[in-house]
């Protein structure tokens, strides 16, 4: 599927619900199902820093096609960092950095990036494009 | 405060009656910000609309009346305070720009390598990094007394700290975080006795409970006026006239000089010479009808209520399993920080905001504390005189909702 399709699939999953709660209580699912991080990819220089939470990512770079991982202390952001890395992972890096990321305003969950959550996912976002050019310059 | 008179209060605040997500608001997030009555909005209406003009400059009719209502603002603020006398209340944007100002011109005039400055391990950001950089600039050390496991501070540590190249001291009179009361009286006695003068961050402070800066005998008292129902972006700095006297001005510009020529300019006197610039003097008005509007109500019985609150508020949050609360101390004011088990504060804030529940949560600007508590921040409740009983029962229940769902 192309990044577009994933995105749109998880629009799709977070409309058939009205109330917040049932969305947040799928996020928090989402969350809870993610793969831990190893402990030896929770590393300074993998660690995002924000003022409320902290996010862990690390990608890897096999046959054309860039892999994330990621964490966080807090579920709900663990939950988004779930969706980030199904949506860009195992797609090329030039697919990631021209895709504009959409689902995250339309499903409602645009608040956790605002600059004044400051919960690191803004943040990831970047360090998830940065790897993907860095990536792209090894191809080059 | 019986309920007829909660609800007459209440009425006063406009903003209790927001929807959040369709939910009857719940704003427990005081210790940020208050909200504002009616008359404080309309104080500033009247202000733009009716006697706007550039203060003690004018000779025309609408400066002075401008002019006067700024300087009846000082008094009614050093009436508040109980100070001595009205030049000693300094205007500034805030609680952050006073004890900036003091940590810059103090320093300046009084402070040398080798001095040391004392503050808390439970002060607020803008009572640490203002002396920080005075300690980068002057080569100074900073001590900083530690607190017990209910967050009190050691008190025999503190004194021990005290000594002669001690040049200030200053602590927050409540904090943010915890809740504590400070014994700010007990420890300002204890700094002169080796003549050594304290600044109080009354921030947290003058909201809640009655401050009478002759009997502390602070040598500077500072608050904001947001967190006492006034307007954003003003604040004052209570000194006594012998230090303001005897430090430089913090920012040059009009209104503080008395001459100026290429040569040399000569300083105006208290508090002008503080107040660099067109002064908010809507503001100031704005936050003398603050002042009188929580004088009306009386301080002794905002106390009171609040105090009901806490103690309502604690013991039913102690329900919840595996419930933490952080800052135990005897004397608090009405804030409770929390934890629950392993559950992240960001979480428990963000479902609870979609509970139409308004709590702060992280490290409240005090990432010192924070980290000596070995936490990745806390939820923080803070109560103000318009909030209810009922509410800390729907804020409960939401509580426990949100917690089975993160559990």
């Amino acid at each position: 599927m192309t990044i577009n399709e994933l995105q749109d699939e998880i629009i799709e999953e977070f409309s058939q619900f009205d109330d917040w709660m049932d969305k947040y209580a799928l996020l928090i699912d989402l969350g809870n199902s993610l793969e831990p991080l190893d402990n030896k990819y929770k590393t300074p220089q993998n660690i995002i820093e924000g003022c409320q939470s902290r996010v862990w990512l690390n990608a890897e770079y096999n046959n054309g096609m860039v892999t994330y991982q990621g964490e966080s202390d807090a579920v709900l952001v663990k939950g988004i960092v779930s969706l980030l890395i199904q949506v860009l992972t195992s797609h090329s890096p030039d697919e990631i950095l021209n895709t504009e990321l959409y689902f995250i305003d339309k499903t409602g969950l645009k608040e956790h990036l605002s600059p004044t959550r400051s919960n690191g996912l803004l943040a990831m976002i970047k360090q998830m494009k940065m790897y993907a050019l860095a990536f792209k310059s090894v191809d080059n | 405060m019986n309920e007829q008179e909660l609800q007459h209060i209440r009425a006063d605040f406009p903003i209790l009656k927001e929807k959040i997500y369709n939910k009857d608001l719940i704003y427990f997030d005081n210790g940020a910000t208050t909200q504002k009555p009616r008359c404080v909005v309309e104080k500033i209406e009247q202000g733009y609309y009716h006697l706007n003009a550039n203060i003690h400059r004018g000779v025309h009719y609408l400066s002075q009346k401008a002019t006067e209502a700024h300087e009846a603002a000082r008094t009614t603020v050093a009436d508040f305070l109980h100070a001595d006398h009205r030049e000693e209340i300094v205007f500034t944007r805030g609680t952050t720009e006073a004890i900036n100002l003091v940590a810059t011109s103090f320093g300046e005039a009084f402070c040398k390598s080798g001095d040391e400055i004392i503050v808390s391990v439970m002060e607020h950001h803008s009572n640490i990094v203002p002396w920080q950089m005075l300690c980068e600039r002057k080569g100074l050390k900073l001590q900083v007394i530690p607190m017990n496991v209910q967050g009190e501070l050691d008190l025999d540590v503190y004194k021990s700290l005290l000594n002669e190249r001690t040049k200030i001291v200053s602590i927050a009179h409540v904090s943010n975080v915890l809740g504590t009361i400070n014994p700010v009286k007990e420890m300002i006695q204890s700094a002169h006795a080796l003549n050594i003068p304290v600044m109080i961050d009354g921030a947290q402070a003058v909201p809640h409970i009655p401050v009478n800066v002759m009997e502390l005998d602070a040598d500077f008292y500072v608050f904001s006026a947001h967190k006492i129902y006034g307007p954003t972006g003003i604040g004052v700095l209570y000194g006594k006239s012998s230090w303001l006297n005897a430090i430089p001005p913090y920012q040059g510009g009009g209104e503080m000089i008395s001459t100026v020529t290429f040569e040399k300019t000569t300083y105006n006197e208290l508090p002008f010479k503080f107040e660099a610039g067109t002064p908010d003097y809507i503001g100031s008005t704005a936050l003398a009808e603050a002042l009188r509007y929580v004088q009306t109500i009386g301080l002794e019985k905002i106390a009171a209520h609040e105090y009901e609150l806490l103690t309502y508020a604690t013991n039913r949050l102690l329900e919840i399993e595996n419930m933490r609360i952080i800052g135990t101390a005897k004397h608090k004011s009405s804030v409770i920080s929390f934890l629950v088990g392993n559950i992240h504060p960001y979480d428990l804030g963000m479902l609870l905001d979609k509970l139409g529940i308004a709590v702060r949560t992280g490290h409240h600007c005090a990432q010192p504390l924070i980290d000596s508590l070995e936490i990745p921040g806390t939820v923080r409740a803070s109560f103000a005189f318009y909030n209810t009983k009922q509410e800390i029962d729907i804020f409960i229940e939401a509580l426990k909702r949100v917690v089975t769902m993160l559990s």
